[in-house]
């Protein structure tokens, strides 16, 4: 089987971009970049079909039919795609309602003990005598359940 | 022998049904969400049939073997293949014990939607016993569930893909309840990234499809042999870089210590238990049957140790329990890629019996670290402290899965690691032993970290004096309320089942050795599918 080269190419183009907006931090770029990714590979199904010019038809002209296989799985893959999209849309007009941002942030917590390691903030170490010290005496030594 | 054929038809009869009944679950379920114990019952009987069911054909998967259902008599390749062998069948067991447990620590702990945004105990009353938030936890659940089973028994690549974004949506949905400002957060990098993963597993289905003419898991086993082995390649490491992000193996395991901790903690554990773990399992399915010549061992092996050595130093620099459980989530996830590197029968029966010990102790686990957070009201280890005297029984539901998994002896994360290094051994050379040093490191690690949690949360002077009511009643009330019998009772049943597999350890390794010997014979697959003569 020889492939559809100018459909080979446009599924490239289509996939290059969409990885591109993909990386993006905002998420209506990246789910842009997502659709685009999607439509790539749905092409990159119709090329696995078989050559152009044929219908996925039984008995429609004189030619032979293309596998309707993929086509199928196509038709899933963009059924898929749409329900994803629908809920990233939700997702993003959630965040804009929340934060009247587009951009995806970083985790803080993640961020936060990032930055103490940058700092090389021991405190909450377990070699770091501060929080663990040894109770005085006479001070109860567990009073956490004390009720 | 009338009996025996009955019974095989009996069992093919039950095959779809851990997707189908899971659905119809869901179903009934949403039209009966005004009714919170309508609900609870559907779900809950929906559950207890789909174990029973499972049991069932783990039982029979392992008396009679491979049993294939051909979806609407629709004759392979035009037809879906449902294919039930012994690994398709323990994970399916082990996914809905899982899942048993964590519905019914979510029923025990009110609506169901286990919302507590502001932390504070007289709100929790509130929305988990109203009618706020939303009662589509429940229908959700099962449709993960079903998502989980399709996966685990599909016999058609495609069809394990619409498998994957079943769970993937239930997972989107479940990750975002309550939709606060953390979760969205936390859910759009989930979201873009498990949609990139899916994207990578439908290109390699397009490529599959234009070089073999088929997504059917038989067929391509027999035809990946005639195509170049360059071809073959490309795809092989396609489809793994898919699993990979699904699996959190290290250098795609990055989201997953951001996405998981905001979750609630019934949602928390069974993605922990099961959603990487479906991952692990593709990944067993595709290297053994369509790409048996090509181990990749090479790549693998070193994957797992970067997988075990990153992820568990990451969870030794975290202060709050959840991210602490996620990294050592990702950490073990390179334990089970060890056994399917080596490629024996004794490391795949090893990483099977790894992939059934971790679904159940991390699931626990993140329960109990909901359990922490009910009682302490926090899950930060700076702020936590006091805890074994506060509550023994909850120091006794942590300390014995965390015991299990840093690999203390007698229990069943110390006979996985045997049984990796064991397998290891045999098979020898120097990159291996550089695994099993890792792995011996990342056990010990993995038992700092988890002690971590008991010196600082559980033994220690509290820095942070719990914040708890004037009143005495109403203080003893809160105290009643964060360990219910609801919560803790299915907690504790998960630990014993955890316990369990300690004891039933020698049955399981036989199932496990015998899955791991029919995975490395594919022939017995296709010619299960396809009888003699394959299309």
């Amino acid at each position: 089987m020889t492939p559809d080269v100018l459909l080979c190419v446009l599924a490239g183009v289509l996939v290059g971009c969409g990885v591109h907006l993909l990386l993006a931090r905002s998420v209506v770029r990246a789910l842009l970049g997502f659709l685009l990714l999607g439509n790539g590979i749905n092409l990159l199904f119709v090329v696995a079909a078989g050559p152009r010019g044929r219908a996925p038809i039984v008995d429609l002209g004189a030619g032979p039919m293309a596998d309707p296989l993929p086509q199928a799985m196509s038709l899933t893959a963009i059924v898929i795609t749409l329900a994803m999209t629908g809920f990233v849309l939700a997702l993003a007009h959630r965040s804009w309602q929340l934060r009247r941002s587009d951009l995806v942030e970083n985790d803080p917590e993640d961020a936060r003990i990032g930055l103490r390691a940058l700092a090389n903030d021991m405190s909450e170490s377990d070699f770091h005598g501060g929080v663990d010290a040894e109770p005085r005496p006479g001070e109860d030594p567990d009073p956490g359940g004390a009720r | 022998m009338i009996f025996a054929t009955d019974v095989r038809e009996l069992l093919l009869d039950l095959v779809p049904l851990p997707v189908l009944l899971p659905l119809v679950g869901a179903g009934l379920a949403l039209v009966v969400r005004r009714r919170t114990r309508l609900q609870r019952a559907v779900t809950v009987a929906t559950l207890s049939l789909v174990l029973a069911i499972s049991a069932v054909l783990l039982w029979g998967a392992d008396r009679y073997g491979l049993q294939v259902v051909h979806v609407g008599g629709w004759v392979p390749p035009q037809g879906v293949t449902l294919v039930i062998d012994r690994l398709a069948a323990l994970m399916v067991v082990v996914a809905v014990v899982v899942t048993f447990g964590v519905l019914l620590y979510a029923i025990g702990q009110g609506r169901g939607a286990t919302d507590r945004e502001s932390g504070a105990f007289s709100s929790a009353r509130r929305t988990s016993f109203g009618e706020a938030p939303l009662p589509i936890f429940h229908p959700t659940l099962l449709v993960l569930l079903s998502g989980v089973s399709t996966t685990f028994i599909s016999g058609d690549l495609f069809h394990m893909y619409v498998g994957f974004e079943m769970l993937l949506a239930a997972s989107f949905v479940l990750l975002t309840l309550g939709a606060s400002a953390e979760r969205v957060r936390a859910g759009i990098s989930y979201v873009f990234v498990s949609l990139a993963s899916s994207s990578i597993f439908l290109i390699a289905l397009a490529m599959v499809y234009a070089a073999t003419g088929t997504v059917n898991l038989a067929q391509l086993s027999t035809r990946l042999d005639d195509i170049p082995a360059g071809t073959s390649l490309l795809l092989q490491l396609l489809l793994l870089t898919g699993f990979a992000v699904k699996a959190a193996v290290f250098p795609l395991s990055g989201w997953l210590p951001d996405a998981y901790p905001t979750a609630p903690a019934p949602v928390t554990a069974v993605f922990a238990g099961l959603l990487t773990k479906v991952g692990v399992y593709a990944m067993i399915r595709t290297q053994t049957l369509l790409f048996p010549g090509s181990p990749l061992q090479t790549l693998l092996l070193w994957a797992a140790l970067l997988t075990m050595l990153v992820g568990i130093l990451g969870a030794v620099a975290q202060d709050d329990i959840k991210r602490m459980l996620s990294f050592t989530l990702v950490s073990h996830i390179g334990y089970m890629v060890l056994g399917i590197a080596l490629a024996s029968p004794a490391g795949l029966s090893a990483s099977i019996f790894y992939v059934a010990h971790h679904i159940t102790i991390q699931t626990t686990l993140f329960l109990v670290a909901g359990l922490i957070e009910r009682r302490g009201g926090s899950t930060s280890m700076s702020r936590l402290g006091g805890l074994a005297r506060v509550s023994p029984l909850l120091a006794v539901l942590y300390g014995v899965p965390a015991a299990n998994l840093g690999g203390i002896p007698p229990f069943s994360g110390f006979l996985g690691k045997v049984g990796l290094m064991q397998a290891g051994a045999e098979q020898g050379g120097w990159l291996v032993y550089a695994l099993l040093a890792g792995s011996v490191l990342t056990s010990l690690l993995t038992l700092y970290a988890v002690s971590r949690v008991w010196t600082r949360a559980f033994w220690r002077v509290p820095v942070v004096a719990p914040v708890t009511s004037e009143n005495r009643l109403e203080r003893r009330y809160e105290r009643l309320y964060a360990l219910a019998p609801g919560v803790v009772l299915p907690t504790a049943a998960l630990v014993l089942v955890g316990v369990a597999l300690t004891v039933v350890a020698g049955p399981l390794f036989g199932v496990t050795d015998r899955a791991a010997a029919e995975l490395l014979e594919p022939a017995g697959y296709v010619r299960a599918v396809f009888g003699d003569v394959v299309p």
